[in-house]
């Protein structure tokens, strides 16, 4: 079955292709759109059940692994491509009703269609790439895409944060590339199967240095603090649902990348104390931030910030426990966030604003979005019983199984941090949920096509909640595997040293 | 076998770095745009030296199997290549926008940056007493006297969000 693997890549890219040589036909661009993230579910989610027995291991163009670049779905990968597959299709349905809706001002279908796509590929890439400089490669991808969708239209206010957005994922790309040099030229390879076996090898000193210099590059684009104020700028000006596919995912992938390097390449955790002190100030400086905002876009990119922190922590404790407990907070996190930025696109639409000074009454005048906002607001601040909660307990036990000083402050950290979170967004709820219905307030009528999907996440969120037994133990599973290094390595190298395919010539 | 690197060559990508990290500085973003060109080219001239001793092409029959160069690197520098050109021409795009749109390419402060300079300013304006030699006497009030589209939006009412 491991020609499932590379799909999740080709099928974005094709339907990209497609919806491209249809600029003019609108339907028929929204019919491939749908299609293509429909059979990008369907495989991502066999993928999930099929990667539960072994890694699925994809070697490109018949060449074995340490030649030729490899694609790997093993569980961490299938279950982030899972959950980011059922995000883009629910965040693309909600664009075509918007699209609708407006007559396709807001999303000029013409170009959304195919970069939405490539935006797909470039996830999916990175999640599947076994291979470093693909997973570049994949990077770049979805950056380029994500340029084109921050600025579509060309506003003001899209340009100025456009401007900024687009500077620091090149110079983010630079420190990766000039990583990515470094790693070739000391260990001779950027397969990372052969890579885990290689670096342990080299110079203690120099694989230092190539820890932190990956590390940089993927905290930049995961928003770890002190590089993290690109994000609540450049962020909230884009269309509701870009926002909302770009805080849910795009940070994400960081994480990602820093998992696996941080299991795979660099297992022994020697920067474990650094990465718990950006976790910490992740957590406090983003929701301190949020604290001060009026605007809800703003207030939720802020806590964006502050929560990669908890997945930061889970990295550091260098535990099975940590990283499941990562793994798990990473899936509620991406669900979550996404379906509150796509309710607050309906806020937008109801209330004609997102200043939280001229919102108000919005729980008497649309209860049902006063309902869509509340339950992933409550697992946002980690309330009881939603998946949010879940994922913070898993979070906090294994900092104090870790029992070191710092985990233990991490955890005390990790518990304010959240009753903050709760704090802003008792405050958000506050005053655009109670109060009087301000004057003005438009008689718009939501479009079902909308109000639909949004649905669909927050009761995928719920469902999260249901199946969190099963959940975690998939991720403690994954976890466990990437803790041993060994799943992964022999599934790319199924023959010994080589993967399947043809390079009789190669050195050993 | 090691050879050592080519001296000029790590003189060049030092410079080329050096270079593009002043222009990445800048205000204006057709500078950014050269210093990410510079910066690009230097950390694609690093792959090719860092990667191993030079030599000949890597084709079966023309080139002894020990003097042939390593084609890795090679293929990955131009990947990038073509990546770095396809961000150039979209950062050309975008200077070439702000500047239809607002007569200059810079990459602008944050919104909240700017609000939080007129406040400070606003204090220090009050606390100061009036009619001093006219300079700008703090960082402050010299940041809130910088391009200030804050003040142009509280003016005309609109606010960025609403921009669109």
């Amino acid at each position: 079955m491991s020609w499932l693997v590379p799909l999740p890549v080709i099928l974005p890219l094709t339907g990209a292709g497609l919806a491209l040589a249809f600029t003019r036909h609108p339907r028929a661009q929204r019919i491939i759109s749908v299609v293509t993230l429909t059979l990008v579910l369907i495989v991502a989610v066999s993928l999930l059940s099929l990667a539960d027995d072994t890694p699925l291991v994809v070697d490109v163009g018949g060449w074995a692994a340490p030649v030729g670049i490899s694609l790997v779905a093993d569980r961490l990968a299938s279950l982030m491509l899972s959950v980011s597959a059922a995000v883009t299709l629910c965040v693309l349905l909600y664009s075509l009703a918007q699209g609708l809706a407006d007559g396709d001002e807001e999303t000029p279908v013409a170009i959304y269609h195919p970069t939405y796509l490539v935006l797909v590929a470039g996830v999916a890439n990175t999640f599947l790439s076994g291979d470093l400089f693909n997973l570049y490669v994949g990077f770049e991808i979805l950056l380029l895409a994500s340029f084109v969708l921050l600025t579509l239209g060309g506003t003001v206010a899209r340009i100025r944060s456009g401007s900024i957005y687009v500077i620091v994922a090149v110079v983010s790309s630079m420190i990766f590339l000039v990583a990515i040099a470094l790693v070739y030229s000391a260990a001779g390879t950027l397969n990372l199967a052969h890579l885990a076996e290689r670096l342990p090898e080299i110079d203690p000193g120099t694989r230092l240095v190539l820890q932190l210099m990956l590390l940089i590059a993927f905290a930049i684009k995961a928003a770890v603090f002190p590089m993290s104020a690109w994000l609540p700028d450049s962020y909230p000006t884009a269309p509701a649902p870009v926002t909302a596919v770009f805080a849910g995912l795009l940070t994400k992938v960081g994480i990602y990348a820093m998992m696996r390097t941080q299991t795979l390449l660099f297992a022994e955790g020697r920067v474990d104390n650094l990465l718990m002190w950006a976790a910490l100030a992740t957590m406090l400086v983003g929701i301190l931030g949020a604290v001060a905002q009026t605007d809800i876009k703003r207030l939720l990119s802020f806590t964006l910030v502050s929560h990669i922190g908890y997945m930061v922590f889970g990295i550091s404790l260098s535990s099975q426990a940590g990283l499941a407990a990562a793994i798990f907070y990473v899936v509620h996190h991406i669900t979550v966030q996404t379906s509150l930025f796509l309710v607050v696109g309906l806020i937008e639409r109801r209330g004609g604003s997102t200043s939280l000074t001229r919102l108000g009454g919005l729980s008497k005048a649309a209860p049902l979005l006063a309902v869509l906002f509340f339950v992933p607001a409550m697992s946002l601040s980690g309330i009881p019983p939603f998946s949010g909660f879940l994922g913070k307990v898993g979070l906090l036990q294994a900092g104090i199984e870790n029992g070191s000083i710092l985990a233990l402050v991490l955890v005390v950290g990790g518990v304010v941090v959240s009753l903050l979170t709760l704090y802003v967004i008792v405050k958000a709820w506050n005053q655009a949920f109670w109060q009087g219905i301000p004057e003005g307030l438009p008689s718009t009528r939501l479009p079902g096509g909308m109000v639909g999907p949004t649905a669909a996440l927050v009761a995928l969120g719920l469902a999260l909640t249901i199946f969190a037994g099963p959940l975690f133990g998939y991720a403690e599973r994954a976890a466990g595997d990437m803790r041993a290094q060994t799943p992964y390595i022999d599934s790319v190298f199924s023959r010994g040293d080589r993967g399947e395919g043809e390079s009789p010539e190669a050195a050993p | 076998m090691l050879e050592a690197p080519n001296l000029v060559l790590l003189v060049v990508i030092a410079t080329l770095f050096a270079g593009g990290v002043y222009l990445l500085l800048e205000r204006s973003l057709s500078r950014v745009l050269i210093g990410i060109i510079l910066l690009s080219n230097g950390a694609n001239l690093f792959m090719l030296v860092v990667s191993g001793p030079p030599g000949g092409a890597p084709i079966v029959g023309l080139t002894a199997e020990e003097q042939m160069s390593d084609p890795l690197p090679q293929a990955m520098v131009l990947t990038a290549i073509v990546i770095t050109l396809g961000m150039s021409a979209f950062i050309l795009a975008m200077a070439y926008r702000s500047w239809q749109l607002n007569r200059h390419d810079e990459v602008q402060d944050d919104l909240e940056d700017r609000r939080l300079a007129r406040l400070a300013a606003t204090d220090q304006d009050v606390e100061s007493t009036p009619g001093q030699d006219g300079r700008l006497a703090t960082l402050d009030q010299e940041a809130a006297e910088a391009r200030d589209e804050v003040a142009e939006m509280l003016t005309t009412g609109v606010e960025a969000g609403d921009q669109e």
